[in-house]
């Protein structure tokens, strides 16, 4: 047995220890917002939180998970209120949109860390999120505007 | 696809007419709709098969194509919605089940392909909008007891001005659904648009941004097993023995089965399968495709396209022009195989019982998918439900003219006796075929002493798409494929010499339309042959460009833009190089400047792609831009990226290690210009794709005087002495 919180609520899992964090959270958890990429961390679109850092589930075993603080995109804001939730939208960024959950995850760490990024920090977090759409620009945009958004709700 | 964009117009509104005036009105409203209105605790209400209005005024538009990225769960209900005068912030949109009534207006089949969709139903939507809204007012005009032609619908209501009296949609859809559809209606004056042309946000953003959004992968229905097959290692191979003891001892693991296309390990979740799967023996019969090696295919076709092929397109002497020509220059192109690689893998559930069948996926393809798993299962197509979920990428992998996918599932669902979901993995999808095809070309062009070409002889090699498909006596003509020519028998540029050859050797890798088809390989040989032209003749590869585009104004305007806008002429930092390069495709009209650098090393670098696109009038400019952004991306990754190669039969790429894909760091500036236009709206999806290659290609020649005549651009082939 496995115990951590995903989005807050308290989990046990009885998935062998070796087991993806991605399919315990698919499969098991049944919170399908975290995808299936590529099953090599390279594509970001399993992208979670352990405790705030941006892990790619696909290859972390779920033993890493014990006592941890897991949060998927469906715990990134209970109501589209994240800052990066509105420029998303206010932006259209996704087409295909698969891949979305995951670049909002990474992204939701660098903004975590980084105030106001810069182009540069975008390229280096961002890099290892594959979108076939092609919605990069977008998703550059989106992240300087949530940036915005976020720093005039912290002004109010 | 590219049939519609042969399509020629007048046949395309005769269609659309055809659908508007001619057939029976009931045929709008399927069987299924009342029943599915009984279920829903809201009362949809279906005033024809595309439009329902629930009793707390929701509008539910039911689309009948596949959503995957390119917005058309949002572009087809701003039809509806600007003819139905609805209140925008009350549009749903859901998919519609397969039925005759949600057939392809040009295709006659259920399916999203081709860049068609806001082509083709451009009119049947606003008709079906326009339709309702008459429903409605004549209800609310029967309720007042007034003339319906002194009511009118706004923003989700009717209104009689007169008496100042308003009645919802949602209250008036009850009594509009058992009036009478009007025969005919008018729509709107263009210049009367509140909604077409003005760019709205997408309606699936939101669930995209928060988990909720709903693919095929993300489908649960009661006891699920989740499967991977193991597939031939060589395509067309077959298994022969296989041991499944090692694979059955995994925790999880359900059952081991065979099935056509390979081994199915059936287990309680994606993983186990996966662990089953890596325990497996098996054997394999593995055929002629074992021989299979594109090193020995490319010589093959090198050799084939020195030779007459089947003619394609023939304009005048091109023989006699050549004999004249002041100049002669020859150059060979090459493209590789190439995967779709869309970000979600395949994958279907399917729920598989005596007499029906319910099959939950992301297709493009849907009533070839529901013949062809009606004919595994056993089942009449009628018996089998396909419910179209939203696809993480199509790029034309998802209407595979056999249903590989989907009869693939089929069958194991029925040796396993379970709802099932067959999930392929990265490496499964990269390794599956159906690619787009690898090709070769060979060129000759005569210039005159001006410098203008006058002869132009283009032979391609390369495996046909169409052949062997349901749309083969559609797509191949006199022993041309129109997909492996399109772009270059079509070629837009007034040169009054014209030969073009085509060879369509076969093997056994399976391929398919993939994002803009043939345009994918002749828009990137085309066009950077015609920049060598051009050179040849000591012309600017712009200025030729519009000198040869006098009868084709619409390019020349799309062209002007582009160079324009990026300045052509203009001051550039050292080192940098611009490309230009145009391509007509699903008959909408792209041009594109690149701006490129090249280091030392040979890496590439691309700092800004510059568009124009004329494709008539758009429905939802930002998807128009979104598309054309994408598209560049898409074609960056062709020109920089990617090969499928195959040795011994083997595919020799896994995962997006060594099948790479653009990332966020080279992703260069992007603009994108759209032409004003009143024309009829064209495609969107693709035509954004075929220029980037040649685009970058003539940069990279600006930029460092060196051709670059196969893809992907290697820096090997680039290296500074």
């Amino acid at each position: 047995m496995i115990s951590f919180t995903v989005n807050g609520k308290p989990v046990s899992v009885e998935d062998p220890p070796s087991t993806p964090l991605l399919w315990v959270i698919r499969d098991s958890l049944n919170l399908t917002g975290t995808k299936f990429g590529c099953g090599m961390a390279l594509c970001g679109a399993c992208t979670v939180h352990i405790d705030g850092q941006a892990v790619r589930s696909c290859v972390a075993p779920v033993s890493r998970a014990e006592g941890k603080k897991i949060t998927t995109i469906e715990g990134i804001s209970p109501d589209l209120t994240h800052p990066l939730q509105q420029a998303w939208i206010e932006i259209d960024v996704p087409q295909c949109g698969y891949c979305q959950s995951g670049q909002i995850m990474s992204a939701a760490v660098l903004l975590a860390e980084k105030a106001s990024p810069t182009d540069e920090d975008i390229d280096e977090a961002m890099s290892g999120n594959i979108c076939r759409c092609g919605t990069y620009p977008r998703i550059r945009r989106a992240i300087h505007r949530a940036a915005e958004i976020k720093a005039q709700k912290g002004a109010k | 696809m590219t049939v519609a964009a042969r399509m020629k117009r007048r046949d395309f509104l005769k269609t659309g007419a055809a659908i508007g005036g001619g057939l029976l009105l009931n045929l709008y409203v399927p069987d299924w709709a009342p029943a599915r209105a009984a279920q829903a605790s809201s009362k949809p209400l279906a005033l024809n098969a595309f439009v329902h209005i629930s009793n707390d005024d929701w509008v539910t538009v039911i689309s009948n194509h596949s959503e995957m990225g390119q917005g058309i769960y949002t572009s087809l209900p701003m039809l509806i919605a600007e003819e139905l005068e609805a209140d925008w912030s009350k549009i749903r949109v859901e998919s519609s089940p397969v039925a005759a009534v949600y057939n392809h207006t040009v295709f006659g089949i259920m399916m999203t392909g081709g860049s068609t969709t806001t082509n083709s139903e451009y009119d049947r939507f606003r008709k079906m909008g326009a339709m309702a809204r008459v429903m409605l007012i004549d209800a609310a005009a029967q309720g007042w007891g007034v003339d319906p032609q002194s009511c009118h619908a706004e923003k989700g209501y009717v209104v009689h001005a007169a008496s100042k009296r308003r009645a919802s949609f949602g209250s008036l859809a009850e009594a509009a659904s058992k009036i009478e559809p009007p025969k005919d209606v008018a729509l709107k004056d263009p210049k009367d648009f509140t909604i077409i042309g003005k760019s709205k946000h997408r309606l699936d953003t939101p669930s995209k941004t928060n988990g909720t959004a709903q693919f095929g992968l993300d489908v649960t229905i009661p006891g699920l097993l989740t499967a991977v097959v193991a597939r031939s290692p060589v395509f067309g191979g077959k298994v022969a023995s296989f041991n499944a003891e090692k694979a059955k001892a995994v925790p999880g693991v359900v059952n081991v089965l065979e099935v056509p296309s390979g081994v199915a390990v059936i287990a309680k979740g994606f993983w186990p399968a996966k662990l089953g799967r890596e325990k497996l023996d098996i054997i394999w019969d593995e055929g002629p495709g074992a021989q299979i090696s594109t090193v020995a295919m490319r010589e093959q076709y090198a050799a084939l396209s020195k030779t007459p092929g089947a003619v394609a397109k023939k304009v005048g002497d091109p023989a006699g022009a050549f004999a004249g020509a002041a100049k002669t220059i020859t150059a060979e192109f090459e493209v590789p195989y190439l995967s779709h690689s869309m970000m979600e893998p395949l994958n279907t559930v399917v729920d598989l019982h005596e007499d029906h069948c319910e099959i939950w996926t992301g297709t493009q393809f849907q009533t070839g998918d529901r013949a062809a798993a009606a004919g595994v299962a056993g089942l009449k197509p009628e018996q089998v439900d396909i419910h179209t979920t939203l696809l993480g990428g199509g790029f034309g992998r998802r209407a595979n003219p056999a249903s590989d996918f989907v009869t693939e599932a089929v069958n194991v669902a029925k040796v396993a006796k379970a709802p099932v979901k067959v999930v392929w993995t990265r490496e499964d999808d990269i390794r599956g075929g159906w690619y787009r095809p690898m090709w070769y070309d060979h060129f000759e062009a005569g210039v005159d002493a001006g410098g203008n070409p006058v002869a132009w002889k283009h032979t391609i090699v390369g495996q046909s798409i169409f052949d062997g498909t349901m749309f083969a006596s559609f797509g191949i003509k006199d022993g041309i494929d129109s997909a492996s020519v399109e772009g270059a028998a079509d070629i837009i540029y007034a040169i009054p010499n014209i030969q073009v050859d085509l060879h369509s050797p076969k093997n056994e890798v399976p391929v398919q339309w993939w994002r803009s088809v043939g345009h994918s390989h002749t828009g990137f040989s085309v066009e950077a042959f015609f920049d060598e032209v051009a050179h040849a003749g000591g012309k600017d590869p712009y200025q030729l460009r519009r000198s040869l585009l006098a009868g084709q104004p619409r390019m020349l305007a799309v062209l002007d833009l582009v160079a324009d806008k990026a300045r052509w002429n203009g001051p550039l930092p050292a080192g940098h190089g611009r490309g230009i390069a145009t391509h007509f495709s699903f008959d909408s009209y792209v041009a594109q400047v690149a701006e490129v650098s090249v280091t030392k090393d040979g890496a590439v670098r691309v700092h800004r792609i510059i568009a124009a696109v004329d494709c008539g009038r758009t429905v939802n400019p930002d998807t128009v831009k979104a598309q054309l952004e994408g598209g560049i991306i898409f074609g960056l990754t062709t020109a920089l990226k990617t090969e499928i190669t195959l040795e011994k039969g083997r595919v020799q790429q896994q995962n997006f290690h060594d099948y790479p894909m653009v990332r966020m760091f080279e992703s260069p500036e992007i603009e994108v210009y759209i032409v004003p236009s009143t024309e009829h709206p064209t495609g969107v999806g693709e035509p954004g794709v075929p220029p980037v290659a040649p685009a970058v290609a003539n940069a990279i020649f600006a930029a460092t005087g060196k051709r670059v005549r196969r893809l992907p651009i290697k820096p090997e082939d680039l290296r500074s002495a």
